[in-house]
């Protein structure tokens, strides 16, 4: 049992991958059949930006502080680079959507790094800044149009020999974070401010530069999620990613990163964002009232993040 | 006496973190009106067994028998029940809160609190002062009071002493001893020899996790304890009044004038030399934790000049003071540590702290300083996937081991053996002498006097935020500083 306990403590990610097992077995007893590649594409999809947008919360949540303004930022970038297209084409039109995204992410890092607001409230303040900003946005733009280019529909939604487009972007999207989070200084300092800021501040560590890095990249990931999630569902709006928000949250928690910071990583966040995902699957295949799904739902969230808590802490 | 059931006994008391054996078969009977102390190296498991018998954690195997009736004693709350009340070695007091509420939240009452804080030589204690503007040492003596105001059967003292000024150290013992005249029971943990022997019956010596024999406390004792909590003898160190130490030449690497900061240090000047070692002495709270602070980099100076290599420098952040050279290793252990993280990302995180530094770690090359410096300072690494599981006396060598991996030309030593054993000590001092012979300078405070001749060229005495006096340190006996420090001597420096 000692020795059962150990291993999970020095490997969380292998109860994620059992429960992820587990839920697929489930769905198949439900509905035989419906597991296949189609299925399995399909879900990797949806996961897939939700994936990113939970690498904004991994991420600030390794320091302590999380990014509330995420989703609303992929929505910005989404809608504004549809809006733009018919101006400055596709590639035009990606580059500047991602100006805001980056904006707001540094307005993120002021606020935390230089005048040590909580992360919650700026993020949540800049999130509702830029939904109004959108709002104002739109009405400017109304009668513009909007369109998807192509490129992204197939990053989106294309399959090359039935594997998802999507994977183009983020296999060496999450190669990077978890390279970066174990053999880069910065992501050194992100698991060590988390746990100690005060340690490394007396170690040379000037905070304010880490944190203005680290919600700046949070947002550029965030607009990279969302145009990717733009290709997906193909129409963009005003709250396009909105729904998103709080799974992004509960994908990091339930993948073992600890809110408090200094705990986890962006490897157990990917199954998170997985279990995520076919939970809601299944709980759509239950045929239960939309009240009723989004209770059992939390209720879940809830179980599997005390299980996989009291199941990887030593203590 | 003898025939009535042991207070407290425990046998065989084993618990494991994970791979780690913290204990194996630790044992200890004490009577009652018995001050017995509980003793052992860094890592031998002194705090786990004092936190498992106060409910604090749970044994994975083992007895423990209060009044003769087998207990698990399964939470902090029960152990104060059964009469079993621990002062540990890091404050339990919520920083935010006032010293009432804190009381408040223990259920402690005040009356008897306020009775023994005077009993303890704090006599007009303000119950409104908010526990994070407090001196550690008023935080420990708090601690206390509030552990006695509870009138406990067995009072467990975990380094009580260890952060406290001589004349505080006086007063605890003072009070153990009254617990005992009345009838109860004291478990004394302390590095300090001095005050086992003036208060203790007999200690109970603990190495690598088991109890290893009992000793009674009478003449020669001290060194049958060390042999035990060794397991080999060991060398008495080599002194500074043995050392030939040449007089300060050429120009200071560092020279301080005229410092201030928040009162508390009004003006403060010396200089350090490369190659040197200066002791700092002080009572607790005469400056010293704002010159080390100011030096850092950690705490803005309101007046007086740093030179460093005979330019004037300003630092804003520790960054600044690193990049002049000086390191800082704090006096709390746990302000300098990311406790969850492991030994190789806390002696690489200067390392990384640099901007510049932020792009893919060359693993190779950091990991072979890391285990030169592991090496060297022969770090246990049984448990280094988190420093927070280390012993005390390997989260220290954690702490400077840092900057030898870093390098830097000044280091700052606040307390550095402060609770940690002997056979940790032992290795630090020879460790800042080697620092020193490679041309390093170094800044030692000690709050325990007879280090300054261990490890120091020369030292000077804090009090009020003021140099009384500076001497050689093999002028620098235990009566001279005594005095010195408490501002008795005319012949400031």
């Amino acid at each position: 049992m000692l020795r059962f306990k150990a291993l999970l403590r020095d490997h969380p990610i292998i109860p994620l991958l059992v429960l992820l097992a587990l839920l697929v077995g489930t769905l198949e007893i439900m509905r035989p059949g419906i597991v296949g590649e189609r299925w399995i594409a399909n879900t990797v999809k949806f996961a897939i930006p939700l994936a990113m947008l939970a690498a904004c919360q991994t991420l600030t949540m390794l320091t302590g502080g999380i990014d509330l303004s995420a989703a609303i930022v992929a929505t910005i970038s989404s809608f504004v680079m549809a809006t733009l297209v018919p101006f400055y084409g596709a590639a035009g039109a990606i580059v500047l959507s991602l100006i805001p995204a980056v904006l707001i992410g540094l307005l993120n890092g002021i606020g935390v790094g230089l005048f040590r607001v909580h992360p919650l409230i700026i993020t949540l303040g800049t999130g509702l800044i830029g939904t109004g900003c959108l709002q104002v946005y739109q009405s400017t733009v109304i009668a513009t149009g909007s369109e998807v280019p192509e490129a992204l529909a197939w990053l989106g939604t294309g399959r090359t020999w039935g594997i998802p487009n999507a994977l183009v972007l983020f296999l060496p999207f999450a190669a990077l974070i978890l390279f970066a989070q174990r053999r880069t200084g910065f992501g050194r300092l992100l698991y060590a401010m988390g746990d100690n800021e005060g340690a490394a501040r007396l170690a040379g560590v000037r905070g304010w530069q880490v944190y203005l890095a680290l919600y700046a990249l949070s947002g550029l990931i965030a607009g990279v999620a969302g145009l990717l999630y733009v290709g997906l569902i193909k129409a963009p709006s005003l709250s396009l990613a909105v729904p998103l928000m709080l799974p992004s949250v509960a994908a990091a928690v339930i993948g073992g990163t600890s809110i408090f910071g200094g705990r986890g990583g962006y490897a157990g966040t990917i199954v998170g964002a997985l279990i995520l995902t076919v939970l809601g699957t299944m709980l759509t295949l239950l045929h239960m009232p939309e009240g009723a799904r989004r209770i059992l739902f939390g209720g879940i969230i809830l179980g599997v993040a005390a299980i996989h808590l009291r199941l990887t802490d030593a203590r | 006496m003898t025939d009535e059931a042991p207070l407290l006994e425990a046998s065989g008391v084993e618990k494991r973190f994970g791979a780690v054996v913290a204990l194996e078969a630790a044992a200890l009977t004490i009577r009652r009106g018995e001050i017995v102390a509980l003793m052992g190296a860094n890592g031998a498991g002194k705090s786990t067994f004092v936190k498992i018998l106060t409910g604090a954690l749970r044994a994975d195997g083992g007895h423990v028998r209060i009044r003769g009736a087998d207990r698990v004693v399964g939470s902090p709350a029960e152990a104060r029940k059964s009469g079993l009340v621990p002062v540990y070695q890091e404050p339990s007091l919520i920083p935010d809160l006032d010293v009432t509420d804190n009381l408040r939240l223990g259920g402690t009452d005040a009356a008897k609190f306020t009775r023994w804080m005077s009993e303890l030589g704090f006599t007009e204690m303000d119950l409104a002062a908010q526990v994070a503007t407090l001196p550690l040492a008023t935080l420990r003596i708090i601690d206390l009071a509030r552990a006695l105001a509870s009138e406990p059967d067995v009072l467990l003292l975990d380094e009580m002493t260890a952060a406290l000024p001589t004349d505080l150290v006086e007063a605890v013992l003072r009070v153990v001893q009254q617990q005992a005249e009345a009838g109860r029971s004291v478990i004394y943990i302390s590095h300090r020899f001095a005050e086992i022997a003036q208060v203790c019956q007999r200690a109970v010596v603990l190495r690598d996790g088991a109890t290893v024999g009992e000793v009674p406390i009478e003449a020669g004792a001290e060194e049958r304890i060390v042999e035990m909590m060794l397991g080999e003898a060991i060398k008495p160190g080599e002194t500074a009044a043995q050392r030939a130490t040449p007089a300060p030449k050429g120009a200071p690497r560092v020279a301080v004038k005229g410092l201030g900061a928040t009162g508390k240090l009004t003006d403060v000047s010396f200089a350090l030399h490369p190659g040197e070692v200066l002791g700092v002495v002080a009572l607790e709270g005469q400056g010293q934790d704002e010159l080390f602070e100011v030096l850092a980099g950690a705490r803005k100076p309101d007046r007086g000049v740093i030179e460093v290599e005979g330019t004037a420098r300003r630092f804003n952040h520790p960054a600044d003071a690193i990049r002049a050279g000086l390191s800082f290793v704090p006096g709390n252990r746990a302000d300098a540590l990311a406790m969850q993280q492991s030994v190789r990302d806390n002696l690489a995180l200067p390392f990384s702290a640099r901007a510049r530094a932020w792009g893919p770690i060359n693993m190779r090359r950091e990991g072979e300083a890391v285990a030169r410096t592991i090496e060297r300072l022969q770090i246990d690494t049984r448990a280094q996937g988190e420093v927070g599981r280390l012993s005390g006396g390997n989260q220290q060598k954690v702490t400077i081991g840092r900057w030898l991996a870093h390098g830097c030309d000044t280091l700052l030593l606040f307390d550095p053996t402060r609770g940690i054993d002997v056979r940790t000590k032992r290795q630090i001092y020879p460790l800042v002498r080697e620092l020193a012979e490679g041309g390093a300078s170094v800044l030692f405070y000690s709050s325990e006097l007879e280090e300054i001749q261990l490890a120091c060229d020369r030292c000077i005495v804090i009090f009020n935020g003021r140099v009384v006096d500076s001497m050689p340190a093999a002028e620098a006996d235990e009566p001279r500083l005594m005095r010195a420090a408490y501002g008795l001597t005319g012949s400031a420096a």
